[in-house]
């Protein structure tokens, strides 16, 4: 590990709240988009000349477009209920972090160019112009932000912070200051198809490996299909799933779980990438032009069905957008929810007895789960509200004999987000990532010494990353950090086919 | 005298008219912008029932703040039940006949008017001695507090020690309705609840007061969860479309 120049916070058995340090990150803010990142979005190369009339413009529009932005800047009481919720201001203790603190930063701008009392008598409501200084708060703080909603469970109006960090980093690409992560993610997906720029032969080339892999370790051929026209179901998942440990053991997961449910299904070259970064920069036309992507990806394979993969935000654009981005979806089967979580799919077989689970394979695990964020609040799975705790819980009793929650505070709706969410999962914010994982170290450190835990599960593609980078700093492994669907994977016992014995033999005759 | 009375029958007239017609301005401006996504806080009910009872538990107990901060949540829970009390108490003063059931919560009004200045001190001394909610707190802020808890004071001031006369404060207030203006009691206690009261109802359409209409507009609280079952879809959106 690089030598860092910050100080890795203590862990500690609860939530201590720090005493505020104004200014502790004002450092932090993520590379700047360069023009060839920012024109593929549609966004100026370079902050435009008349950067703060355009800017107030910007921001006039979105008031008339997002009733959430309207409501939210006008009806904060200041009450504190959110001063201590947010996971980067436990771990930094700069106030701008406490989510009234960050929405601030642009309700005094909103105050001064658009209300009355702040043209008025802008000292008094502490309304401001927006200046260079301003700006730079606002670039900086508004990438302090993984949008994980934790603050608008207690806000009594429900204030958003996610919302506004959206706008603000609209606001700002439209005036040619966008961060170089997101943007550089969203062209690639507009030019290869994900996130992480794994053109078609690369993609087939793993999967094909993976086939392999599986075939060596259970004797059973499991198919894992990409651009199988025909096929009744689409896998949309992140790409990280293709690419690194431990995200690609529960891909090899969900491909067991369709061969045992015995549907066909494949995975899309052109789709290939569940997460949608045009939510993170609040920009509804990239986020529907990267959701129309599936779209077309499912009506050229003629599918019935989508299923995404484990992803945290991913799930939210899926579940909670989807249908308003890209829909509506009747050329697909009307008898499954579009889309459906791979959980969800799994847990429904589960329910029905077509699975066959030797719980004995995770023995050497005791297992916690965590709970990401976006899915938590911001979406569900299956009939009932709250389905999004019970459903992933299940299928880990389902296939492990030794499970435990972390503290009742930092899970279910007011879990913490991992620190890496929304847009900031890059290395120039590497003291923030690691600062802002503290309240979940806390509470894995504590259910790992007071229940041996050894693995923290997680069902999102940055969870997974983040904590496989942050752990270490902390003290931990970074191999403790597992898919949800890789217990599946160990768990589950497959049946075995008559073309996996005729397989057999043409291996043993190639010998 | 006659002077005193027609610039309070002026600001009542004016103070009546920038409560309703600001607050009906941002109703109407929240009402029509649309919300382009469903953003409901998750776990959200999945019926408009549920949305509704949602809501309730929100406007009646403060569920969110109750899980938010428990000092807060009492502090302001006292303030508001309390001023809620003492405007059904006060509405003897508006109303003729006074209804039955005004009559009967008069003397609950009272026990109200001590809530709220109770409650108001509470989130006041927080704005002291909490250094995030200190960090936080503009001017107005703090002035908003002192305009609420004057007018509680005053107001307990003259129910428990400085009797005005009711009737004609009654008298004055009823005169409103039909454009007549009768004399108001001029004791200096009264001028001042009036004049703070007055402030408050300029003052709600362009503040932070905007949170009671805008609660009913909050998308996180006030939509439903069903974005997999029905398309939801903004009309600026739609254009895209084409």
């Amino acid at each position: 590990m690089a030598k860092d120049t910050f100080a890795v916070p203590e862990l500690t058995p609860y939530i201590e709240v720090p005493k505020i340090q104004p200014g502790a990150m004002a450092h932090s803010a993520p590379f700047k988009a360069k023009e060839e990142f920012q024109t593929p979005l549609g966004y100026p190369g370079e902050r435009v000349e008349d950067w703060q009339k355009k800017a107030i413009a910007k921001m006039g529009e979105l008031l008339g477009k997002y009733r959430s932005l309207r409501v939210y800047l006008d009806a904060c009481v200041k009450c504190g209920a959110c001063t201590d919720k947010c996971h980067y201001f436990l771990g930094t203790g700069d106030p701008k972090n406490m989510p009234v603190g960050r929405q601030d930063l642009m309700r005094k701008v909103y105050r001064r160019y658009f209300t009355l009392a702040g043209k008025l008598f802008p000292k008094l409501v502490g309304a401001v112009d927006l200046t260079e200084e301003v700006l730079n708060d606002w670039y900086s703080y508004y990438h302090q932000c993984s949008q994980c909603r934790r603050c608008s469970v207690f806000c009594p109006y429900g204030i958003d912070t996610a919302e506004i960090s959206m706008a603000a980093r609209e606001i700002m690409d439209s005036i040619g200051v966008g961060q170089k992560y997101c943007n550089e993610i969203i062209g690639k997906v507009y030019k290869v198809g994900n996130n992480l720029g794994l053109p078609g032969p690369a993609l087939r080339d793993t999967l094909q490996g993976i086939e392999e892999d599986v075939y060596e370790s259970t004797g059973v051929r499991v198919r894992y299909p990409i651009d199988e026209v025909g096929a009744e179901i689409l896998l949309v998942t992140p790409s990280a799933d293709f690419f690194a440990e431990p995200h690609i053991d529960g891909l090899i997961g969900y491909g067991k779980v369709f061969h045992e449910a015995g549907v066909s299904w494949t995975l899309s070259s052109y789709a290939s990438e569940a997460a949608n970064f045009g939510m993170f920069i609040g920009s509804y036309e990239n986020m529907r032009r990267i959701a129309l992507r599936i779209r077309e990806a499912a009506i050229q394979l003629k599918v019935k069905r989508i299923i995404f993969g484990e992803c945290g935000h991913a799930w939210r654009v899926a579940y909670s957008f989807l249908n308003t981005l890209a829909g509506p979806w009747d050329f697909l089967d009307p008898r499954y929810p579009v889309p459906q979580h791979i959980c969800e799919f799994t847990y429904d077989l589960i329910q029905q007895g077509k699975l066959k689970f030797d719980k004995s394979e995770n023995d050497d695990k005791v297992i916690t789960f965590h709970d990401s964020c976006n899915v938590a609040r911001a979406s569900r799975m299956g009939d009932m509200p709250g389905g999004q705790f019970e459903i992933p819980r299940a299928i880990i009793r389902a296939t492990c004999n030794h499970f435990y929650d972390m503290d009742e505070e930092t899970i279910r709706d007011r879990t913490f987000c991992c620190g890496g969410g929304g847009g900031l999962l890059t290395d120039d914010l590497m003291e923030l990532r690691v600062k802002g994982a503290k309240p979940r170290m806390d509470a894995l450190n504590n259910v790992m010494q007071e229940k041996g835990v050894t693995h923290m599960v997680a069902i999102c593609a940055i969870c997974k990353t983040q904590f496989s980078k942050v752990m270490p700093y902390y003290g931990m492994e970074m191999d403790q950090v597992l898919s949800l669907h890789q217990l599946v994977s160990n768990a589950i016992v497959l049946t075995r086919r008559t073309d996996d014995e005729e397989m057999q033999d043409d291996l043993d005759d190639a010998d | 005298m006659a002077f005193l009375t027609n610039f309070y029958a002026f600001l009542f007239y004016f103070a009546a008219f920038v409560l309703l017609a600001g607050l009906t301005r941002k109703i109407i401006q929240y009402a029509i912008t649309p919300a382009p996504l469903k953003i409901p806080t998750t776990p959200a009910p999945t019926t408009r029932w549920g949305v509704v009872l949602r809501m309730v538990r929100e406007v009646v107990l403060f569920e969110s703040l109750f899980r938010g901060n428990k000092w807060t949540w009492i502090f302001g829970w006292t303030f508001h039940f309390g001023l809620f009390l003492v405007t059904l108490r006060h509405l003897r003063y508006f109303i003729e006949p006074v209804p039955y059931v005004i009559q009967l919560i008069q003397p609950f009004g009272i026990y109200g008017g001590i809530a709220m200045v109770i409650g108001l001190a509470g989130l006041w001394s927080r704005r002291f001695l909490v250094d995030r909610i200190r960090y936080i707190s503009a001017y107005s802020d703090h002035l908003m507090l002192a305009l609420l808890l004057g007018i509680g004071c005053t107001g307990l001031l003259m129910k428990f020690f400085f009797h005005v006369d009711v009737v004609e404060i009654k008298t004055f207030f009823q005169g409103l309705y039909r454009y007549e203006i009768q004399p108001l009691p001029a004791d200096p206690l009264l001028m001042l609840h009036l004049l703070l009261v007055a402030v408050l109802m300029i003052i709600f359409p362009f503040s932070k007061l905007l949170h009671a209409p805008g609660l009913f507009f909050s998308p996180t609280r006030n939509q439903v969860d069903n974005p997999r079952e029905q398309r939801h879809i903004a009309s600026w959106a739609k254009k895209l479309e084409h």
